[in-house]
């Protein structure tokens, strides 16, 4: 093991390899496991099968957030599988002594919300969990990336994973971000830039001032959709602004074990001479409002822009994609997105769903009015997100505008419990994947910020939130 | 514990020729409440199946007389990206599928599939271009899978080779149980917590 030219993901890797032996993956150790409902149930009771138990039920931390209502009536008319479902985590949570965020405790919500939330998430960790989007948790330097079923027993029963090292990838975002232009739009742009599977087998390293200069909830909606280019995980370096974040947590470290806890955070970094597979660069100050027009997320234009044409595509199976996206979105090519009248709008998810994304929505509907017929929902991303956002008064400010308030939970991001598009439906999602059927079968998803969603709320059409920034709040 | 070891098999192939299809294709969210493995068969490309009505569509490659009893898939690039969902890997495998031909595969699929004895076989673009058109021409068209060789041999002769990490081929070809082999670290694994507290 060498000590130097190493970087963050190096040193986070290092740290947790039990064991390493010739033609074999490595044994990672894995420091923080994270359960749902969706993913668990066939791990559970294949390890009760085998007569096993969860190893280290301290390490082990479940939530209920997928197949959740978001109307508190709904409660009573939930689908029979899905409640089964929930029934037979809270059971196996029963069984094997481990923490459950169950529907009703005040500390519930979306599995990669609460774990920072809670201080669950620190710097230099191992975390998994049996969801794609455990890539949000490496905003904090931990080392976090999403498992199948399968590997979600391997963890129950051993806290290890069987593990080949990922290539590494640093994506360097340069200068100031414009006004209106956020997180959502670096990650988007980024995605449309390396394509769906430009990052497959990599770790990515976000760097630069524009990461640095970014709070903690804007990193985890860069890292969170790390996935949706393909790579295992998405990491960045702690630093104070984390620290911060971090020190008000009721997990955290407290007193000498704070000072301790964050003098070994601070050496987690990459070497100044530390070498990447890859290195890419983003000009931030270029960078506008990003929208998607197709069916996967790296189908993304800045919002001014036009919808892009199957004839200009660089390669054959790129042209037949277009091709398909188009007419699954029933969109022209050449033509702009802006102004494109809308159905829904969803403000919400693991990407999108935190105070800051709230607050950002509340800012632009302060004093107006979501368009007649466009139905806007907005999800807290936990209970706690909810209770903060109407300590704020945010939760007024939304109903005001006529858009709807709503119980945390995964929600329209992935539609299983019931709130979902209907076949044709347009809908300013944001949320993290606008494949087809996502929102519901036949639902066509534009992804975007929550400004943007916001904007496009107040428009009835797809818009451009820089108009309204500009135009400021409005009283009334 | 073991599992079913694996040498190689020698099916049929229906082509589904797209790029990045994505677990939400490959089995809808709607379908993954439930708390077992198995009778996700139906589930398996539920919205490229039927129509809007929900009727079955005639022109889904999966409908084709030929395609009954294939069990081998080949898709475009990156198949399998998108959600961690396992349920994808266990819907292709309750249709009978025993491995998924592609330009590419995506890493959380890729691990999903190898653990349940559903081969990904990555090939070049030649290969790909060659298979679609041989399948397409006859698709009652048997192609051989041998593991051990990591061979993809076309009744006309043709042979690829398809890249396997050594440890999910042995585990594959022997059968081994993955998580018997990581409980016999615990000692290791004890000793690693002890070290670093």
């Amino acid at each position: 093991m060498t000590t130097e030219n190493r970087t963050l993901f190096d040193r986070v890797w290092d740290s947790h390899v039990v064991a390493h032996d010739d033609g074999s993956p490595a044994v990672l150790y894995v420091d923080l496991h994270l359960v749902h409902e969706v993913t668990s149930p066939q791990a559970f009771s294949s390890l009760d099968a085998r007569g096993l138990s969860v190893l280290r039920p301290e390490r082990t931390v479940a939530t209920m957030d997928h197949s959740t209502p978001t109307l508190p009536e709904r409660l009573a008319v939930i689908d029979s599988p899905a409640r089964e479902q929930l029934g037979a985590l809270e059971r196996s949570c029963e069984k094997h002594r481990v923490r459950l965020h169950a529907i009703g405790s005040p500390t519930r919500g979306i599995v990669h919300v609460i774990g920072p939330e809670l201080g669950l998430t620190q710097p230099g960790m191992t975390i998994v969990c049996g969801d794609s989007h455990t890539s949000t948790h490496g905003a904090f330097g931990a080392l976090a990336f999403g498992i199948g079923t399968s590997e979600v027993e391997h963890v129950l029963a051993t806290q290890c994973l069987f593990q080949h090292k990922p290539k590494t990838m640093r994506v360097s975002v340069t200068g100031a971000l414009r006004r209106g232009v956020g997180a959502k739009d670096v990650i988007l742009a980024l995605i449309a830039k390396l394509g769906v599977d430009g990052a497959t087998g990599h770790v990515i390293e976000y760097a630069g001032d524009a990461i640095s200069a970014l709070d903690m909830e804007a990193r985890m909606t860069i890292c969170n959709m790390s996935i949706e280019a393909g790579a295992r995980a998405g990491m960045i370096a702690p630093d104070d602004v984390t620290f911060q974040f971090l020190s008000a947590t009721d997990g955290a470290p407290k007193g000498p074990a704070w000072d301790a806890a964050v003098a070994r955070w601070r050496a987690l970094q990459s070497d100044a001479d530390a070498t990447f597979d890859r290195e890419v660069a983003i000009d931030a100050t270029k960078l506008e409002p990003m929208i998607t027009w197709g069916t996967n997320p790296a189908m993304a234009i800045p919002i001014t822009a036009t919808i892009p044409s199957p004839a200009d595509a660089a390669t054959p199976h790129e042209r037949t994609a277009r091709e398909n996206a188009l007419r699954y979105m029933d969109l022209v090519p050449g033509e702009p997105l802006l102004g494109k009248p809308i159905d829904v709008v969803f403000v919400g998810s693991c990407t999108n769903g935190r105070l800051s994304d709230l607050r950002s929505v509340a800012r632009l509907l302060h004093g107006r009015t979501v368009a007649p017929g466009v139905r806007t929902i907005v999800v807290p991303g936990s209970e706690r997100v909810k209770k903060r956002a109407e300590a704020e008064g945010l939760d007024t400010i939304f109903r005001d505008a006529g858009a709807e308030w709503r119980e945390p939970g995964c929600s329209m991001c992935i539609a299983m419990n019931g709130d979902k598009l209907t076949p044709g439906q347009y809908a300013v999602s944001t949320s993290n994947r606008n494949f087809e059927g996502r929102q519901g079968k036949g639902g066509r998803t534009l992804l975007a910020s929550p400004l943007t969603a916001a904007a496009s709320a107040i428009a009835g059409r797809v818009a451009d939130p820089r108009a309204l920034l500009r135009e400021g709040a409005r009283t009334r | 514990m073991t599992t079913q070891p694996l040498t190689g098999f020698s099916a049929r192939v229906v082509a589904l020729p797209k790029d990045d299809i994505d677990t939400d294709q490959i089995i809808p969210a709607r379908f993954l409440t439930t708390t077992t493995k198995s009778n996700l068969a139906s589930a398996l490309f539920a919205d490229w199946r039927a129509d809007a009505t929900g009727k079955p569509r005639d022109d889904f490659p999966l409908h084709a007389p030929a395609a009954i009893g294939a069990e081998l898939l080949i898709a475009g690039r990156n198949f399998g990206c998108g959600s961690s969902r396992e349920h994808a890997v266990w819907a292709l495998a309750a249709s009978g599928f025993r491995g998924v031909i592609a330009l590419s595969f995506a890493d959380i699929f890729r691990a999903n599939a190898l653990k349940n004895g559903v081969l990904p076989i990555e090939v070049g673009l030649e290969l790909h271009a060659h298979l679609l058109r041989a399948v397409a021409l006859d698709p009652s068209l048997v192609v051989t899978v041998d593991l051990e060789l990591q061979s993809l041999r076309l009744p006309d002769g043709t042979c690829a080779t398809f890249p396997i990490e050594p440890f999910a081929k042995r585990c594959l070809l022997q059968g081994v149980d993955e998580l018997g082999l990581l409980l016999s670290y615990l000692p290791l694994i004890e000793a690693h917590e002890a070290a670093r507290r």
